[in-house]
Parts: structure tokens; C-alpha cells; sequence
């Protein structure tokens, strides 16, 4: 039984065995889930591991699964999430764990490179900027899902990566979409394609849990359905090349 | 513990995943039993004398709920995919409770209909 | 196939279905009152041209939809390998458009 001012903190500890390890730690005012993080690394259990950058939610960084829903524990007040004074707090899901709080991101980041989510440019140092036009569909499509930082939020959310080891993602897909979008890139058509092959924007099943979580606001699910109009109507023969 | 299934669009997705895994279930059961027309119309008429029983009528009943739902969840995935959305946000989540409550109501003229 | 190809066969199936599905659920609602016996269903679909060419195209486009599905539910909620799958799903369409079709000539038939 907690004091009033206490949190009941379960943080795991290990790798892909381990268990969750109990710490208390004060209740304060203003208190987000990373500050109790870094209170229990520094004054309980100096080999924690954990990561984290900006602090102020702006790098994705310190992304962890809290109370079982992932989040930017620097932008999660815990009085938000506390129930009852009670904190359980682990790695992203859907990615191998190196150490207690921090987890492999190396597939998310494949991934992203697989669905075509590298940038090739048409235009030298000598060429006048490219002419993009900012209310045409196409950029205002991109701009919808252009502000990404790949925390890996989305992809921890989703269930279809947990069931489908192949599936590229929300994170890559989105990014896809944004190129595709993209008047200046080089390889829209071949990041299509990449983003509509197996594994890709077909196997997205709009279970929304990736727009449910995103601490950007970003709607992968309308990306990918954005990708999936692409691909029917080539399929049908009807989409401009 | 887990918590990022608890939204509205999850449910839509598992509702439409599993009433589509009990109508193919059910389909060629439903395909095996006209089938029996070729026999005869006495025959059928035997067969399909099971759907007076309360307990059929009952299952009779799941299943329209079942291709009701399956049915307004799909349109909703279409709508979803080929039409442009309103705000990316926006994932057409109101109409989730609305197609499951037709999709009840409809289940309530069949069983009037039926008893 | 490739699930591209899937992916669209999918979708175009149910625009196919849509509008028929909702064609059958009135005829259900319809059909059910007063009790279901063959001379009643008969009375309908004897000799209908309108009502085979409907039925067929119901059958087809289940046959598609329902298998590719099926196959999606499979590869994610059990470990059975990808081959098994493609192979049991395709199976399972020429099942369903077997045993469809041959219900169609059942009630249609004479």
C-alpha cells in the first residue's frame, strides 16, 4: 500500500528475460515519467539503462511503453497516467530488447531504407531551386506527414508488426508516402513500389493504432491509405504514371 | 498490460476480422445446404425445416448481425481508402458505433420477422 | 500472385459485394417472415435469369474475397508457414466457387 506521496514504480530489468523490479519514488507536483526514470538511475539503481536526449519532447528519444501504451515518457505527466499512484514502465514494443529500458531500433530504421525512404535528388548546386507548389495535393499531402522524427512510437503500437515480422511499418510507410509525394525525388516510382510489394502498405489492416499514439499528430493510417488508392487504381490502369 | 489496443478504431478492425472468419466459416455449411435442392424439393423442404427450431433461428440471427457488421465496417475501410479524408486525423471513427448499432437493427427486424 | 495483386482483388471484390450483400439482407428480412420452405424460395428462383446472374456474380466475388482474408487471419494469428497458407487459401477459393455455383444450379435448376 502506497503513501500518498509515493509512486509505486514497476521498471523492467534484463533483456528479452528479465522482470519487472519494483522502486518507490516521491510523488511530486510536476512530475513526468522521465523525471521518476532518471530519479531511480541516479539515487536507487545506478546501472539502469535508459535513453533519453532533449528532454523536452522534441527528439523522441526517451520513448517507452508506460502502463502499456507507448509513449515520450518527457511529455507524459505522470499524474496523467498514475493509476493509483502505480507506474509499470518498459522498453518499445516490437523491437529486441539490449538492456532493461533500451531497445534495438536497427529493424525500424531497415525498414525504413527498404520501403524507399531515401532521398535522391534530380538538381545540382547549379540549378535554381526546385519549383515546389505548396497548395498542390500532392505536397499537402506531404506536409501532412512530413514532421516524422522516427521515435518508433507508431511502430511500437502496431499490431500487425508483432503478427507479420515483414511488414514494414507505419514510420516507413508514412516516410514512403512523403517521397512519393515528393515533386523533387528522383525514385517516386520505385519507392512506390517498394511501399506496395509484400509486406508493404497491403498488409495495413487500419487498426489505427499508430494515429491513436503518435505524439506528432501524424496519421500513418492515411498515408498508407493514400498508398493503397496508388495501387488499385495502377492496378486498374487508371492512375497518371 | 496492454493498453494500446483500448480505442474505437481497434475494436472496429477486430469486429470486422472476426465476423469475417465466422460468415467463411459459415459459407460453405450455407452452400452445402441449398445444395440439397438438387435432391428434391422434399428433401430441402426437410433440410431447411431446421430453421424453424429456436436454437437455429438463433444462430440465423448471429449471422445477419455478423455479415451486418462485416458489411459496414468493410464500407467504412473502403470509404477509408479510396476517398479523400476529411482531416488526417480523422479516421472515419464516427461511424464505427453507428454501423454496428444498424447492423443490430437490422438483426431486430429479422427477428421479428422470424418468430 | 503477389499480395499487390491480392490486396486489389481484395478490394475490388468487396465493391462487388457491397451492394450485393445489401440486396441479400432485404431478401432475408423478406424471405423470413411467414416461415422458409423450398416451394417459397422455388417460387423466386426457378428458371430466374436475373437471379442466377446474381447469385453467380455473389459466388465469384466471395470465392475471391473471403479466401484472401482467410489468408491474412492465418498468417498472423497462427504459425502455420506462408506456403501452407497460399496453397490452403487457394484451395479454399475453389471450394467456395465450387460448392457456390453448384448451389446456384441447385435452386435455380429444375
Amino acid at each position: 500500500m502506497a503513501e500518498i506521496n509515493e509512486l509505486i514504480v514497476n521498471i523492467w530489468r534484463g533483456q528479452e528475460k528479465g522482470r519487472l523490479v519494483e522502486y518507490r519514488v516521491p510523488a511530486r507536483p510536476n512530475q513526468t515519467v522521465l523525471d521518476v526514470v532518471t530519479e531511480v538511475q541516479r539515487r536507487y539503481e545506478p546501472s539502469l539503462a535508459y535513453r533519453f536526449a532533449c528532454r523536452v519532447g522534441v527528439c523522441g528519444s526517451c520513448a517507452m511503453t508506460v502502463n502499456g501504451a507507448p509513449r515520450w515518457t518527457c511529455r507524459t505527466h505522470v499524474r496523467k497516467v498514475a493509476a493509483g499512484n502505480r507506474l509499470t514502465i518498459e522498453p518499445l514494443r516490437n523491437m529486441p530488447r539490449i538492456k532493461d529500458l533500451a531497445c534495438d531500433m536497427s529493424t525500424f530504421f531497415g525498414k525504413w531504407q527498404k520501403a524507399g525512404g531515401r532521398f535522391e535528388g534530380t538538381l545540382t548546386r547549379n540549378d535554381p531551386p526546385a519549383a515546389v507548389d505548396p497548395v498542390s495535393a500532392e505536397r499537402r499531402a506531404a506536409n501532412a506527414a512530413i514532421e516524422c522524427i522516427n521515435c518508433a512510437v507508431c511502430y511500437s503500437a502496431c499490431d500487425v508488426v508483432t503478427a507479420r515480422p515483414d511488414y514494414l511499418g507505419p514510420a516507413a510507410l508514412n516516410r514512403a508516402w512523403t517521397l512519393v509525394n515528393d515533386v523533387r525525388h528522383a525514385a517516386r516510382r520505385e519507392t512506390f513500389d517498394r511501399a506496395a510489394a509484400d509486406g508493404g502498405c497491403g498488409a495495413c489492416h487500419t487498426m489505427g493504432s499508430c494515429v491513436q499514439h503518435c505524439p506528432v499528430g501524424i496519421s500513418p493510417t492515411a498515408s498508407i491509405a493514400g498508398l493503397k488508392r496508388m495501387s488499385l487504381l495502377r492496378f486498374l490502369g487508371r492512375a497518371p504514371e | 498490460m496492454v493498453r494500446h489496443r483500448h480505442h474505437r478504431a481497434y475494436w472496429a478492425f477486430l469486429g470486422h476480422r472476426l465476423s469475417g472468419i465466422a460468415l467463411a466459416i459459415f459459407l460453405p455449411l450455407h452452400f452445402l445446404t441449398l445444395g440439397l435442392a438438387l435432391e428434391g424439393a422434399a428433401t430441402f423442404d426437410a433440410a431447411i425445416s431446421y430453421a424453424d427450431l429456436p436454437l437455429v433461428k438463433l444462430a440465423e440471427w448471429g449471422l445477419v448481425i455478423l455479415l451486418g457488421i462485416h458489411l459496414f465496417f468493410g464500407v467504412r475501410l473502403l470509404v477509408l481508402e479510396f476517398l479523400p479524408w476529411p482531416d488526417p486525423a480523422s479516421a472515419r471513427t464516427g461511424w464505427i458505433l453507428p454501423g454496428a448499432a444498424v447492423a443490430f437493427l437490422i438483426g431486430v427486424v429479422f427477428l421479428v420477422g422470424a418468430f | 500472385m503477389s499480395e499487390r495483386q491480392l490486396f486489389a482483388l481484395q478490394r475490388i471484390s468487396a465493391l462487388v459485394l457491397g451492394p450485393l450483400v445489401i440486396i441479400h439482407l432485404a431478401l432475408i428480412l423478406y424471405a423470413v417472415r411467414d416461415g422458409l420452405t423450398a416451394a417459397e424460395i422455388f417460387s423466386r428462383t426457378r428458371g430466374s435469369l436475373i437471379w442466377t446472374a446474381f447469385y453467380s456474380v455473389f459466388v465469384i466475388a466471395a470465392a475471391i474475397h473471403a479466401p484472401i482474408g482467410l489468408r491474412n487471419v492465418l498468417s498472423e494469428w497462427t504459425p502455420l508457414p506462408r506456403r501452407a497458407i497460399d496453397w490452403s487459401m487457394a484451395a479454399f477459393a475453389i471450394l467456395l466457387a465450387a460448392l457456390g455455383l453448384r448451389a446456384v444450379i441447385a435452386v435455380v435448376g429444375g
